[in-house]
């Protein structure tokens, strides 16, 4: 974070003669860009508000002829939703402590470079970031270790990642040894002085992978639609799939009254989706933050 | 991937060579010294070995006859025979032509866009504007597939955003277009460029702020214009993520979507629809037919480990004969 704070000084005291037309054209093109990002979500936005005869009728790209909670509403009303939010909240929020834990505390003897074995260590994760067993294996694999149908399926297989261990492996050693070395001396272990030194003071790293894997948590789908049938343990993710193919299904057949079902459907599609992205919008802000640290550090450290 | 060069640089320490049971002694006695650290590693390694390396090993139910009630070591070895089955399935290489004719779209795309993003927004002058720009363009990438599929749906229905907007100019509108197999391509490359082409820019701003600002200043006094500071500053001083991305573009042109296409896939387009992840996971998981299955998708990560080779040693002459990766 550090880092990329000094760097970004310069840049903005930078002095910019450039030519006034370049500047219109260039922030002209780039608003347009912009746009086309938000009036689409914008659409979705609104129209989850929309009565179930403004979307029928169509007619409307930025504001439909009437708005009501009604699909809010009929959202809610499914106690199903309130079980899938609660997975969604449950799994994030148990993936996130588990996942950061379980990688911080297997990056702090990757750091040290005396570490024994620590060549064969590295050979073995840069392997996973490389190569896979790939779908079917893997599934044979949950199968067999009791995973399919359990909510563990959604922490245990997601604990590590490689990548996030080089990531926080790097931060670690920016802490002074002298630190490390002073609790040594007072008889501190090394699981004494990685929870009471390293941890604290490498939160911003922590943040970092904690809110990125956040995000995969809330979002992860696959993991559901692969290894989990019973319904009490779907996600928000994998009920607004369900709905989706239900309605997709329905389009397809053409019937009339498949499509009256289908434009009812699509309010509370509508509605659905905003409710799975709220706490993607709320946490945004703060990954925002992390951008720069969680894709580049790895990258540019050494 | 971009990693790689933090395992290279390794402290090597040259030490007075001993004999070899001396050596080993001493390993073992600093191994013993340092069994805290060795029991924090320890998980990891257990991990690795059980998710990562079991797979890797039941990749050998490629070259088997698996059936639900054998173990993968017990199935019986039937050498090639799933691969010339493959050879000779027409809806794989559908699904193959399908991957790589949306990857082609999406991967050109992909590369060229961020580039020319990440310099427009390097450009902006004014902070706000350039803060507002950044926080749009990368919300999508947040969003997962389902969401995402989900809001392409509602835009791409007959009376949808896209048809909405194409009666707004006055162009007649088109019914549903996720019915239409013909534009299904389309649909899903630039749905991707839409969602990723903001992120993309990431990596290069975050390098671009790292150049030395009097560069552009001796230009200026130079009297060059915008466009060849752009083009003999900016884009130099960017070419090794420029190649990263080209590498990973290229060894990306067999890997397709899984999430995507079970979201936007339905009985009308699949024939346009299917990718090689879709047949895989159709075959697989849904048919049951594991060790074909398997093949499947062994046979097309060797492909893609191949095309990152050719490409790395291709991108090495683009950047001094230094390998990106």
């Amino acid at each position: 974070m550090e880092m990329t704070s000094k760097k970004a000084a310069p840049k903005q005291s930078r002095v910019k003669h450039g030519s006034r037309t370049f500047n219109i054209i260039n922030a002209t093109i780039l608003l347009i860009f912009t746009v086309i990002i938000i009036v689409p979500m914008w659409n979705i936005l609104i129209s989850s508000f929309a009565t179930s005869d403004a979307l029928s009728n169509g007619n409307f790209i930025f504001w439909p002829k009437s708005l009501s909670l009604d699909n809010y509403r009929a959202v809610f009303q499914d106690s199903g939703i309130w079980q899938s939010f609660f997975i969604s909240v449950l799994k994030t929020a148990v993936g996130v402590v588990a996942h950061t834990l379980f990688c911080a505390i297997v990056a702090y003897p990757l750091s040290k470079r005396s570490l024994k074995g620590r060549k064969l260590y590295s050979a073995m994760g840069i392997v996973t970031m490389f190569f896979s067993g790939g779908m079917i294996p893997t599934y044979l694999l949950i199968k067999s270790l009791g995973l399919l149908d359990s909510f563990w399926v959604y922490i245990i297989p997601a604990l590590f990642s490689y990548y996030d261990v080089v990531i926080l492996m790097n931060f670690f050693r920016q802490v002074p040894e002298s630190l490390e070395e002073s609790a040594r001396i007072d008889g501190a272990s090394d699981w004494r002085v990685f929870f009471s030194i390293i941890l604290p003071l490498s939160k911003p790293s922590l943040a970092t992978i904690a809110l990125f894997h956040g995000v995969w948590q809330w979002n992860d789908f696959m993991t559901t639609k692969l290894y989990v049938t019973n319904e009490s343990l779907y996600p928000l993710q994998m009920r607004l799939y369900n709905l989706i193919v239900q309605s997709q299904a329905a389009s397809t057949t053409g019937l009339k009254a498949a499509v009256a079902i289908n434009t009812t459907s699509r309010g509370v599609q509508l509605a659905t989706i905003m409710i799975t992205i709220v706490p993607i919008l709320i946490l945004y802000p703060f990954v925002q933050r992390y951008f720069v640290s969680g894709t580049m550090l790895g990258a540019v450290k050494e | 991937m971009l990693l790689k060069g933090v395992f290279l640089v390794e402290t090597r320490e040259k030490v007075v060579k001993p004999g070899i049971g001396e050596k080993t002694k001493r390993w073992f006695r600093g191994f013993g010294k340092q069994w805290q650290l060795q029991t924090m590693i320890l998980p990891g390694v257990i991990f690795m070995i059980i998710f990562n390396f079991i797979p890797i090993y039941g990749l050998s139910l490629a070259f088997k006859q698996y059936s639900v009630t054998d173990t993968i070591g017990g199935a019986q070895w039937i050498g090639l025979d799933n691969f010339k089955a493959i050879m000779a399935d027409k809806y794989f290489w559908e699904s193959v032509w399908n991957t790589v004719g949306i990857s082609a779209i999406k991967l050109t795309v992909e590369f060229f866009l961020p580039i020319i993003l990440a310099v427009m927004i390097y450009e902006i002058p004014w902070a706000p504007f350039k803060k507002i720009v950044q926080t749009f363009t990368y919300l999508p990438h947040f969003l997962s597939w389902i969401i995402l599929g989900g809001m392409l749906i509602n835009w791409l229905s007959t009376n949808g955003l896209i048809n909405e907007v194409l009666k707004f100019i006055g162009i007649n509108a088109h019914g549903n277009y996720l019915l239409d197999a013909g534009k299904y391509w389309n649909i899903a490359a630039w749905s991707d460029v839409w969602k990723e082409a903001g992120w993309g820019t990431i990596l290069y701003l975050a390098t671009m702020a790292g150049i030395d600002p009097t560069y552009y200043e001796a230009a200026e006094m130079d009297g060059a214009s915008k466009i060849r500071q752009i083009w003999s500053i900016t884009i130099p001083e960017i070419t090794n993520i420029i190649a990263l991305n080209l590498i990973l573009s290229v060894s990306g042109l067999f890997n397709s979507n899984l999430d995507q296409t079970l979201v936007l896939m339905n009985s009308q387009n699949q024939p346009k629809a299917e990718v090689i992840n879709s047949y895989v996971y159709r075959v697989g998981l849904t048919q049951g037919d594991f060790s074909y299955a398997t093949a499947v998708g062994l046979g097309v990560s060797i492909i893609s480990v191949i095309l990152l080779i050719i490409t790395n040693t291709a991108t090495k002459k683009l950047n001094d004969n230094q390998s990106v990766l």
